[in-house]
Formats: C-alpha cells, sequence, structure tokens
C-alpha cells in the first residue's frame, strides 16, 4: 500500500491545483447543478492538503494511520470528489456522474457511498465537533495521525462551530488543524451584510486556538503554514484564509450568484480557455 | 490503580429482582462494561452526577469527556470518536438529547451509520418536579423516525443492564430512553434481552397490552384487575420500538379483540403510532393508546402525575372494560 508521494514543489502543486479547478468546472457543467464558487475558493488549500501535506493511501483508504480531511463545508463536495479521484481514490471517469441518481458523488458527500469520504456532510456547522471526536479518539491511541476541517465563513455563523471550537480549546487538540475559507460570499450576499462576523481571529484565539492568517490562494504561503501547524503543541490551529470565491475563472471571481451555480457550456468554455488548459 | 470503592464500584450486577431507577442501572452497568471493554468512551453534557454517567467518569477519567452544556457539539463529538474505533456512550436528559440535537443525530450519526449510543435519562413525566421543560415526552417519536436509528424503551433495571450490554456490541446508531425515578423490577430473572425481539408475559384472549418502560408494570397490574372481571388481558414488552417485533404484535392481535398500547410519553409517534401504523397496515383490528395526549407535562410528584395524566393501571383497565361494554 503506498502513502501518497509529497514532494515539497510549489510549481507542482500550483499546476494540480489548475487541474483540479478545469476537473471541477467541467464536472459542474456536466451536472448542470452544484456549488461553483466555494469549490473554487478552497481549491489551492484542499489541492495542497492532498497532494502534499496529509498522510494518505488512496489505496487503503481505512489505513488507520491517515490523516483524516473533514469538508464541513459539505457543499463543496466537487472539490473533494477531484481531489479523491486525480489522488486515485476511484477512476476519473465517475467524476462525470456528479449528482446523478444512483450516483456515488451525491450533490453533498455521503460516506456510506463512497470511499475515501470520511463522514457525510452538508448540513453546515457539524464538521469541527466530528474532527474533534476524531483527534480526541486518535490521541487516546497515540496515534501520530493529524486531522484538518475546513469550513466556510457563511459556515461559521451556525453556534455549533462555537460550541465545537470550545471543546477543541478546552481539550488542547494540537492533532487538530482547522481551515476557514474566508471568501466573504453566502448564498444571500455578502457574509458582512448578512450577518457580521468579524472579527473573525480574535474569536479562536478567545477560544484558545494558535491563529495563522495567510493568502488562501498562495500556495507557498499555504504549505509554509501547514507545515508550521504542525508544530503547533498544546493548542489547536486554525487557518484563516483569505480567498476569492470563484478563484480562477474572472467571470465567477467575487460573483455571489455562482455560489449554488453550475457554469453552462459557453462559461466552461471560457473559464478553460482562461485556466490554460483542456483539462487532459 | 483504583482506590477499593472504585473496583467495588465496577463489580458485576444484574440487578435482576431489583427495584432501581434505570438511570442508576445504566450508570452501573456503563462501568462494568468500561472495565471490560476498553473501546467504550462516554460523553455527558453537564449532567454526568444526574445521569450516573459520573461512576464510569470516575473509574477511566482518560475515557470520559465532559463536553459542557454543548448538546449538538457532544453528539458530532460522539460521531467522530466511533469514526476512530471507539464506541461512545452520550447521555444527558431525554428532551435536550434528542430535541436539541436531533439534526446533528440525523445528519452525522445516522446519515453515516456510526457507532453511538445515545443513552438519555430522565424520559417522561415521572422526571418530578422540574416540570414540562424536562420532560421527554416525544423523544421516542423524534428517533424512531430516522432511517438508521434502532430505539430501546427498558422497563426495569435488570433489562437495562442487558440492553447496555447488547448495544455496545451492535454496530450502529441505538436510542435507549431511561427514567429518573425508582421502578419496580417487572422482567423475570431468567429473560433475556434481544434487539427486536418483545417478551410475552402472557397473550390473552380478550385483549393484550403492548407497553413498554415503566407502563410495563403498570400493565401487569391492569392484566391482575381485569381477570377478576373475567377478561382475559394478556400483557407484552415492546422494549424495542424500532425494529418493532412484528411476528409477536401479529400473535397478539390475531387472537385479541382490542390491543391497548401504553407507553409514558406521547401518543402520536411513539410506541402507540408505531403499534397503529403496523396493524392498520398488516392486521387492522381496534387499537387503544393509553400515553400523554397531545399535551406538555408539568410539576409535580410522580405519582400525582401519573395520574392526572392517565398513565396508571387504572387507566388502562377503564379503557378495556369501556371497550368490552360496548
Amino acid at each position: 500500500m503506498a502513502t501518497v508521494t509529497q514532494p515539497r514543489d510549489i510549481e507542482f502543486l500550483k499546476e494540480q491545483a489548475r487541474t483540479v479547478r478545469i476537473e471541477i468546472l467541467k464536472m459542474l457543467t456536466q451536472a448542470g447543478s452544484g456549488h461553483t464558487g466555494g469549490s473554487l475558493s478552497a481549491a489551492d488549500i484542499v489541492t495542497a492538503l492532498y497532494f502534499y501535506k496529509m498522510r494518505h493511501r488512496p489505496d487503503d483508504p481505512k489505513w488507520p494511520q491517515r490523516d483524516r480531511f473533514i469538508l464541513s463545508k459539505g457543499h463543496a463536495a466537487p472539490l473533494l470528489y477531484t481531489v479523491l479521484a486525480l489522488t486515485g481514490y476511484f477512476d476519473k471517469s465517475l467524476l462525470g456522474t456528479l449528482r446523478r441518481t444512483g450516483s456515488p458523488l451525491q450533490g453533498h458527500p455521503s460516506s456510506k457511498m463512497l470511499q475515501g469520504i470520511e463522514v457525510s456532510t452538508g448540513s453546515l456547522g457539524q464538521g469541527l465537533s466530528i474532527a474533534n471526536g476524531m483527534a480526541l479518539g486518535l490521541r487516546l491511541d497515540d496515534s501520530p495521525a493529524r486531522v484538518y476541517c475546513l469550513l466556510g465563513d457563511g459556515e461559521i455563523q451556525e453556534g455549533q462551530v462555537w460550541e465545537a471550537a470550545m471543546t477543541a480549546g478546552h481539550y488542547a487538540l494540537d492533532n487538530l488543524c482547522a481551515i476557514v475559507d474566508l471568501n466573504s460570499l453566502q448564498i444571500d450576499g455578502r457574509c458582512e451584510d448578512v450577518m457580521k462576523i468579524d472579527p473573525v481571529a480574535e474569536k479562536w484565539k478567545a477560544f484558545n486556538w494558535h491563529i495563522f492568517e495567510i493568502d488562501g490562494h498562495n500556495m507557498e504561503e499555504i504549505v509554509n503554514t501547514l507545515d508550521e501547524a504542525e508544530k503547533i503543541k498544546g493548542k489547536p490551529s486554525v487557518i484563516l484564509a483569505k480567498t476569492i470565491k470563484g478563484k480562477g475563472v474572472s467571470i465567477f471571481e467575487g460573483k455571489v450568484e455562482y455560489h449554488g451555480l453550475a457554469p453552462t457550456k459557453e462559461e466552461l468554455e471560457i473559464a478553460l480557455k482562461e485556466l490554460g488548459g483542456n483539462g487532459k | 490503580m483504583g482506590s477499593r470503592e472504585e473496583k467495588s464500584a465496577v463489580e458485576s450486577q444484574s440487578f435482576a429482582g431489583q427495584a432501581v431507577a434505570t438511570r442508576d442501572a445504566y450508570g452501573a452497568a456503563l462501568a462494568e462494561l468500561g472495565k471490560r471493554n476498553e473501546k467504550i468512551v462516554v460523553l455527558d453534557a453537564d449532567l454526568s452526577g444526574s445521569t450516573k454517567t459520573a461512576k464510569f467518569a470516575k473509574a477511566f477519567p482518560d475515557r470520559f469527556f465532559n463536553m459542557g452544556i454543548s448538546e449538538q457539539d457532544m453528539m458530532g463529538t460522539a460521531g467522530g470518536l466511533s469514526l476512530t474505533g471507539k464506541i461512545p456512550f452520550a447521555s444527558t436528559f431525554a428532551i435536550f438529547e434528542t430535541g436539541r440535537a436531533w439534526e446533528q443525530i440525523r445528519q452525522t450519526i445516522c446519515y453515516s451509520h456510526l457507532n453511538v449510543k445515545l443513552v438519555a435519562t430522565h424520559a417522561g413525566i415521572t422526571v418530578g418536579e422540574d416540570g414540562a421543560s424536562h420532560q421527554a415526552l416525544e423523544d421516542v417519536s423524534l428517533m424512531r423516525v430516522l432511517p438508521e436509528m434502532v430505539v430501546v424503551v427498558p422497563s426495569d433495571g435488570f433489562e437495562t443492564k442487558q440492553v447496555i450490554d447488547t448495544v455496545a456490541d451492535y454496530e450502529g446508531p441505538v436510542y435507549v430512553r431511561l427514567g429518573r425515578a425508582k421502578v419496580p423490577a417487572v422482567m423475570p430473572a431468567d429473560y433475556k434481552f434481544r434487539i427486536g425481539k418483545a417478551y410475552k408475559f402472557h397473550i390473552g384472549r380478550d385483549v393484550n397490552i403492548i407497553a413498554n418502560g415503566i407502563m410495563v408494570s403498570a400493565a401487569l397490574q391492569a392484566r391482575e384487575m381485569l381477570s377478576k372481571d373475567g377478561i382475559d388481558a394478556g400483557v407484552v414488552n415492546m422494549s424495542t420500538v424500532k425494529p418493532l417485533d412484528a411476528e409477536t404484535l401479529l400473535e397478539a392481535a390475531k387472537g385479541s379483540k382490542l390491543i391497548v398500547t401504553a407507553e409514558e410519553h406521547s401518543i402520536i409517534g411513539g410506541l402507540g403510532g408505531a403499534v397503529a401504523e403496523f396493524l392498520s397496515e398488516y392486521h387492522p383490528i381496534p387499537v387503544k393508546r393509553i400515553g400523554t395526549r397531545d399535551t406538555f407535562g408539568g410539576s409535580g410528584k410522580p405519582d400525582d402525575l401519573l395520574k392526572l395524566y392517565g398513565l396508571t393501571a387504572e387507566d388502562i383497565v377503564k379503557t378495556v372494560t369501556e371497550f368490552m361494554r360496548k
């Protein structure tokens, strides 16, 4: 069983992220529905996790020593499906079945239907609690495995997130790293208009977390921060990643309507041109 | 490691023939289970003294997680622990367990079929003086509607002990409903609990009373009282509400004129609901439901409340005799 190779090669990771974006857009266009903006905003972060940071074995998804990833913002399922396919959890051709009746690639991730998904998500605000439980369980077993949990910035309006933030701080879960995709938009508009959540960093700090604030599209910074977070002991880490919703395609960037809208065929063509590839 | 007291705290107790609160039997069973099985972990939401998980916490502090007053987070954390191979028992009062955290139970635990045991105490009207806010009369309905969920309502301490041991070995989500007040022993010493298997005290020719929880005791009293009037009333302990024991239910229905359900819970969606749904589809016969009737509870002494809300043996007898007179 092979653990995924993890070169610390920024150019390679950037290229992977570009491929990931292309695959996301292709599958969304084919499905005709799904969440474009939030899949693209987190693409660099999740690429860095699956192609660099996480120790995992695509041919042995239940390997006990694996690092765990919880997609708390479950609507970014196309992103998760893409990195799972590209790292070899299942055949890439399956991506074309997104959201179809009977497909293991459900609209939001289902762990019962698809290997590589740790737990079903989709109802916002629940992932961090699950990540905490995993971190507690792994610590009981003296496991070296780490737990990563990706949240959205609209998502952290959910009260359960702050219950979980309190728990991780209380139990000093230093084998846990949360990442917040701060793309500033949610379905009904700008987060600051819908329900202001700023200041975000101070909130996590107040719950005894170690804070990193980064550019969520700067691959070198993402990689360096993931490495640094692993060295923090005695408290959980959170990476507050400033991102652009729809990142990578000008017609989607910063556009709230593409939160839950898939590209049309014409938009896909424009996107593929901009991303400079046919997604071979 | 532990002191003499701690060791005696985890000695085996069967509770056969003993009048004891089901929550006390739970606390003892859990501590004993923790000794036998290192995978057992326990979570509580600041009520460990009342739910009796404190006994486990004292014996195995590393495997006990107090989550504070945050039931939603507790359910997710329990789910995460199960994903690392642990067998989490998550406990608080029944209304907070099932009501406050219902969507977490649905989305995280049931949808992913996680191996989490939800054991709630302080269910029903016999919570007493704390009143309606703390008396779960809807919890069985809330849990029964969830796909993947098993729902068990034990009748006494002896059965509770067996339920806890059994569900620890079952892979998947289970809801166990326990009470605050001391209850009489009703199950015979040779009883063996199995998920989905009802216990037939007797199958009656005139009426069969399908009961669970504290109402099994009331049903047995009602059977005695009815027999004096020449009415042959059977009693079945349907401790597993989901999956229902269809075979026993059909047997009880086919041989009698009336089915009466009895539970310390709303008649909407609980045992009465489940039995009525089943029989209307597979063997339609008259069904009368004893339980609270689309109402909240209230403060008072448990016995007074049982009378006030119509949950006594006399209420069962009255329901049966009125039907028979027609």
